[in-house]
């Protein structure tokens, strides 16, 4: 029999788990660089990466402080920003998304490779740079919640923070976009020609929403990386597809679309993992295996974007009037 | 200043612009805009080799050509939105070449492009607003703190508003510039451009595909940049109009300015008829021919 409970209440727990709160803050970069300015960053992961990766790299090889250890992982990441941003924010639009694609790549491929074993662990990946973050942890040891929303002081903390750091990043996205600089950049989105002839420099405008964007995306790899391991299978291609079937889910040029569209993925990938394991091991699904089932909701994952992007392609937040001017 | 009305006296026409005898390249008494020896390839066909030309201060100066004359590489290589192979040319002064659009913009040469470039997704207020000056809100981390650039934000608000009153478009100010037909799009394009109190106004074909009671209305809003002191330069193929409202025509030909001269002389020169006919009229040029021999039928209709 199916344990019905079970699945419920490990979806439900999605809702404020700390990868959650990461994808959320991912997807709020990419609607930064896609939503607002028209920037086709197809490299989010990279930045995600940037941010797992330097946080753990300063802490265990360097023994860094936390602050010191996201400074670091925060200026990789405007490092890498500038870089793939110098030579295609000039160039059309969909050069930026090749030059992305393949950087992410490049910084996955140089995390895995056995070369730099001794910084980054290779395949095998990093862990125990979690003590500096836990030590700064005000909750007291012990087991706090109701339901499944039950957790350590750990759990509490991380999911804390996690959120704290949402919040904080998408009102300050709000006031942003809502100023006169939000204006400069949803005019490059629309025709970034036009915004040149009126004196403004485009390119600037163009680096300086790669580079935000890009920080959220290091931030959330930092929120990502606190209640697993750093293994540089996570930062695959998929993962920024995955920002983005969120991204389009939620509505692409909203500030609560990104958030609430973590969310719902969340609940829905949980949801729809844990009854096609459950089926298949009640031998509802004889024609599967367990590792199958494993892999369908990647299939799912694929065939929601399809579905989005046809049927709702202004997401659940995205103004419907829009629609009536796409080109 | 009642823009639908079609005016019942003519538009008073600046004389005395050049010194000496009009012609190609010829000097003004005072320029604002001076290109020198500027060329533009584009592989084997050189689009735009203009040797010296003068656009006078404080006057409608109108560019024409036959298609393919090279009138809008002209534009994009003045306003640097494209970059000459070689040449200088200066604005007010001060030297143009290798200086990026936006900086051009900044100095005060705004210009409009022949498919108009209305920005979609933003109300038509905010497409006006954007085009202001040294917005401090438009600083990233400024932007952060409304209370800085309020005051500033509420004044272009009260100045976007009254110019979109002056163009009709007040009522429209909260909807989509999507949504506008394409006659407003041109007036929203000429109307953002002067948010920023320009004192050169390029317009690329002001007049393409807007409807003839339109048409009224954008020559006194053109008529308007003048008595308020502002220069024009502008592209058109509408020779009633460039009559009408130019004091001072350059004509372009394959890359050339061929011929200049206040409205009425110049559409009687030679080359004039040369560059719209072809030197070579009696060698079959197919069907952009037929429009030729239109702008020439109107060109000898005015005249009568």
């Amino acid at each position: 029999m199916i344990d019905w409970l079970a699945i419920f209440s490990n979806a439900a727990q999605e809702v404020i788990s700390p990868t959650t709160a990461a994808y959320a803050l991912a997807a709020l970069g990419l609607a930064i660089h896609f939503g607002y300015t028209g920037l086709l960053n197809f490299g989010q992961a990279g930045f995600i990466a940037l941010g797992a990766y330097g946080y753990a790299i300063s802490i265990l090889s360097f023994g860094f402080p936390v602050w010191a250890a996201v400074l670091v992982a925060v200026g990789a990441s405007v490092i890498f920003a500038l870089i793939l941003g110098i030579p295609t924010l000039r160039l059309r639009a969909d050069y930026l998304a090749i030059v992305t694609i393949a950087a992410a790549e490049i910084l996955r491929l140089i995390f895995t490779t056995n070369t730099f074993d001794a910084l980054t662990g290779s395949a095998s990946g990093l862990q125990g740079y979690k003590d500096g973050f836990a030590a700064l942890n005000p909750i007291p040891p012990g087991s706090y919640g109701f339901g499944p929303f039950t957790y350590n002081a750990f759990d509490w903390w991380i999911r804390i923070v996690g959120w704290t750091l949402v919040v904080i990043f998408a009102v300050i996205t709000w006031l942003i976009m809502r100023s006169p600089w939000g204006r400069v950049i949803k005019g490059i989105r629309e025709d970034e020609d036009a915004v040149r002839a009126l004196g403004k420099n485009v390119y600037s405008y163009k680096m300086q929403s790669l580079i935000l964007g890009g920080v959220y995306g290091t931030i959330a790899g930092m929120i990502f990386i606190m209640p697993r391991a750093v293994v540089p299978a996570n930062y695959q291609t998929s993962l920024t597809f995955f920002v983005y079937a969120i991204l389009l889910l939620g509505g692409a040029a909203t500030i609560l679309g990104p958030v609430i569209g973590s969310m719902i993925f969340w609940v829905l990938i949980s949801f729809f993992s844990g009854f096609v394991a459950r089926a298949v091991e009640a031998g509802w699904l004889p024609f599967m295996s367990q590792v199958q089932a494993g892999q369908l909701r990647f299939i799912l994952v694929g065939v929601a974007i399809m579905l989005i992007v046809v049927f709702m392609p202004q997401g659940i937040f995205g103004n419907k009037k829009e629609l009536a001017f796409v080109k | 200043m009642s823009s639908n009305v079609t005016p019942t006296s003519k538009p008073v026409k600046t004389t005395g612009l050049h010194v000496g005898d009009a012609g190609p390249g010829c000097r003004k008494v005072d320029p604002i805009l001076i290109a020198d020896s500027v060329k533009r390839t584009f592989g084997g066909l050189t689009a735009v080799d203009v040797e010296h030309v003068e656009v006078p201060r404080g006057a409608i100066t109108a560019l024409i050509g036959p298609n393919g004359a090279g009138k809008t590489t002209f534009f994009n290589l003045l306003t640097g939105f494209d970059k000459p192979d070689e040449g200088k040319w200066e604005f007010d002064g001060r030297s143009l070449a290798h200086v990026p659009a936006y900086r051009v913009a900044r100095m005060g040469l705004i210009r409009t492009f022949q498919l108009t470039k209305a920005l979609g997704l933003l109300t038509v207020l905010d497409n006006m607003k954007l085009g202001a000056k040294g917005q401090s809100g438009e600083n990233l981390f400024r932007s952060l703190l409304p209370f800085i650039w309020r005051k500033q934000e509420d004044e272009i608000d009260a100045k976007a508003v009254e110019l979109l009153g002056r163009f009709k478009l007040d009522t429209k100010k909260d909807d989509y510039a999507a949504s506008l037909s394409g006659g407003q799009r041109k007036l929203l394009e000429m109307a953002r451009a002067l948010m920023s109190d320009p004192t050169l106004v390029m317009l690329d074909e002001p007049m393409a595909g807007v409807n003839p009671a339109l048409t009224q209305s954008l020559l006194d809003h053109i008529l308007n940049l003048k008595s308020q002191g502002m220069t024009v330069l502008f592209v058109e193929h509408d020779m009633h109009m460039v009559r009408h409202i130019a004091d001072w025509v350059l004509v372009m030909a394959e890359g050339k300015i061929v011929a200049e001269g206040d409205p009425h002389t110049v559409m009687e020169d030679p080359a004039v008829i040369d560059a719209y006919l072809g030197a070579h009229h009696d060698a079959d040029l197919g069907a952009t021919d037929t429009e030729h021999v239109e702008v020439l039928k109107e060109l000898i209709d005015d005249e009568q």
